[in-house]
């Protein structure tokens, strides 16, 4: 669908809808790794799992992909999935550290993924001024990824690459298993009730929220990734203006559906590439898209219970 | 010994607070924007009007954060955890945006005149914990007075028997005829209070200049620490010495010449809130409604 958009816009022939064409290449480019992420989050609510996290698994997600992109580039084309993987594997890690403490220790994963937020921005910090430093030593960032390991741009003269598609695909099948599967129904189950889901004996709770956080935190693993091969070519600190907290606002004015993320990322995708040229053309400080997601947040949850009110048993007191 | 207690103050003004939030059975996850509100507004004001100014400026800025915080959680009973991390993503993107009308478009902004240390006579001459305890800036001595007046407050006069029984059951305490709405607004007001007293502490009394994001978490430690000190306002200030010590150790790691990475000491804060909370939530008394009410389990 996006391509016959594209393809509209090419047909156009005059320079204004030349620039309309890059500029919401910018858009899907930027949407990319807010779907993903979006969806580790929106996956994660909906089994009652509170992962504030996917800033930080997103971020050792593009650690770990441009350290395979870098050290393995000699095996050509066949790194970039490889990259891909590691960045999920290593997303999945970094939420299984609060998976862990949660089931173990019954840390709330709410602090324990804002913990390991800023351990995770420390650690990419160290990493390109240490091991993964690019050779000459001056720059505080990993090598450029070589051609081989760079996702293929699927839009020409835009940077819209395929990590867009690889986004829009998993969101398909995360809303067929949320509507069709069996899997699929212990998520809802457990995020709508863990005590009625227990009671029921058919699920078990426990590994059920083990697994979504694991699955959670892959995808915002495999959005650092794709940023790292699609975009950005390289690792360096500032690689995510807080994708895994914008995250949070994309899920949340989806409802939580899967499908309706593939929108709101797109939506918050152009809120951000936008409020990027109203700081370039008229230095209106780029910090107003957070503060406009953080708004949003609130006015969902905001109209979610006023709507919930009236079964409330001590509503209007 | 001095660099612990200046870590611990603005980490213990904001657990105390927290302390009586939590007990009234609400989580203030927003307490990062309150603390971020208060450095703002406290640099600001202590630019205008000097120290004591900022102080009430901060400690006004974060009340305003966590009034809308309090709207959500209880006129509207919201989900908590989500209201409370969008209101810290707001006040973080407040902050910055002001930040940046106000004083152009560095994050860096120029000093202000930090409040100067009072060392207090003849304690401050104690052996080891004198000058530790007694030469600092007045504000921690304000500490010093907060934490036994909120412990008498919650456990020795009605309205704080009254908080803490709405936290362990607020159906009960409405029953029982406790009015638990304006407690519950009272307590996230009084926590906002004292985490922008925390956030002005961090600009008056250390940094002395503003910078975006500076809270750097220390409202989210600050929840910690109120489970490692039990909920009691006694164990919270115990908890955020500990955590004051345990960051003063990169100074000592330092000064022994160990060459380990700068960025461990600074991810140091964050390892330890993991492991204390993985040591001690297993067997914490917390109260029996925290954070639930408005959710269906």
């Amino acid at each position: 669908m996006p391509t016959r958009v594209i393809n509209q816009q090419i047909n156009t022939n005059d320079v204004g809808g030349m620039i309309e064409y890059v500029l919401l290449g910018d858009a899907l480019v930027r949407a990319t790794p807010l779907i993903l992420a979006g969806l580790a989050v929106a996956i994660a609510f909906r089994a009652g799992v509170l992962n504030i996290g996917a800033e930080g698994q997103l971020l050792v997600g593009a650690a770990a992909s441009a350290a395979v992109s870098v050290s393995a580039a000699a095996i050509g084309i066949a790194v970039i999935p490889l990259a891909l993987v590691a960045g999920a594997f290593a997303g999945a890690l970094w939420a299984g550290i609060a998976a862990e403490l949660r089931r173990r220790f019954h840390v709330l994963e709410i602090i324990s993924t804002i913990m390991l937020n800023f351990i995770a921005l420390h650690m990419v910090s160290f990493m390109v001024r240490g091991p993964l430093q690019e050779p000459s030593r001056i720059y505080p960032q990993t090598e450029s990824l070589p051609l081989a390991a760079q996702l293929p741009i699927i839009a020409p003269g835009t940077r819209l690459h395929l990590g867009f598609l690889i986004a829009i695909a998993i969101a398909c099948v995360l809303a067929w298993v949320f509507r069709s599967t069996a899997a699929g129904f212990r998520i809802r189950a457990v995020g709508s009730s863990r005590s009625a889901a227990a009671t029921a004996g058919m699920i078990n709770v426990d590994r059920t929220t083990y697994r979504v956080f694991l699955i959670s935190g892959s995808l915002a693993g495999l959005a650092g990734a794709v940023e790292v091969s699609g975009v950005t070519f390289a690792l360096y600190e500032n690689i995510s203006p807080g994708y895994g907290y914008t995250a949070i606002a994309v899920a949340l004015i989806a409802g939580l559906s899967p499908a309706r993320v593939i929108a709101s990322g797109i939506f918050f995708g152009i809120l951000e590439t936008g409020a990027g040229a109203l700081q370039r053309d008229f230095g209106i400080p780029s910090s107003t898209a957070l503060v406009t997601e953080a708004l949003l947040i609130l006015l969902a949850i905001g109209l979610a219970s006023i709507r919930g009110r009236a079964t409330h048993p001590f509503a209007g007191r | 010994m001095e660099g612990t207690i200046r870590t611990a103050t603005p980490l213990a003004f904001a657990a105390l607070g927290e302390t009586v939030v939590e007990r009234s059975g609400l989580i203030n996850i927003g307490l990062e924007g309150a603390i971020i509100a208060g450095a703002f507004g406290g640099f600001v004001a202590a630019g205008i009007g000097g120290v004591w100014f900022g102080f009430a400026a901060a400690g006004i800025s974060g009340s305003a954060v966590a009034l809308v915080f309090a709207f959500f959680a209880v006129r509207l009973r919201a989900d908590q955890i989500i209201a409370g991390t969008a209101i810290s993503l707001l006040a973080l993107g407040i902050t910055a945006t002001l930040n940046r009308f106000l004083f152009g478009s560095d994050s860096f902004t120029s000093g202000i005149s930090t409040m100067a240390t009072l060392p207090i006579p003849g304690f401050s001459s104690i052996p080891i914990i004198g000058r530790a305890l007694f030469s600092q800036p007045p504000v921690t001595y304000l500490l010093y007075l907060a934490i036994p007046a909120t412990w008498w407050w919650m456990y020795r006069t009605h309205a704080g028997l009254g908080l803490r029984a709405t936290g362990e059951d607020p159906r009960a305490a409405i029953v029982a005829g406790v009015p638990v709405n304006r407690l519950q607004y009272g307590a996230v007001l009084f926590g906002g209070f004292m985490g922008g007293i925390a956030g002005g502490t961090l600009v008056i009394a250390q940094a002395g200049s503003f910078a975006e994001a500076m809270s750097a978490g220390r409202g989210f430690i600050a929840v910690a620490i109120v489970v490692l000190g039990r909920w009691h306002p006694v164990g919270a200030a115990g908890a955020a010495v500990v955590f004051g010590a345990a960051s003063a150790l990169q100074y000592l790691f330092q000064a022994m010449g160990w060459s380990l990475p700068y960025q461990v000491f600074l991810a140091l804060p964050y390892v330890l809130t993991l492991l204390v909370l993985a040591s001690v939530t297993g067997r914490a008394s917390a109260p029996a409604s925290l954070g639930k009410w408005g959710t269906t389990d």
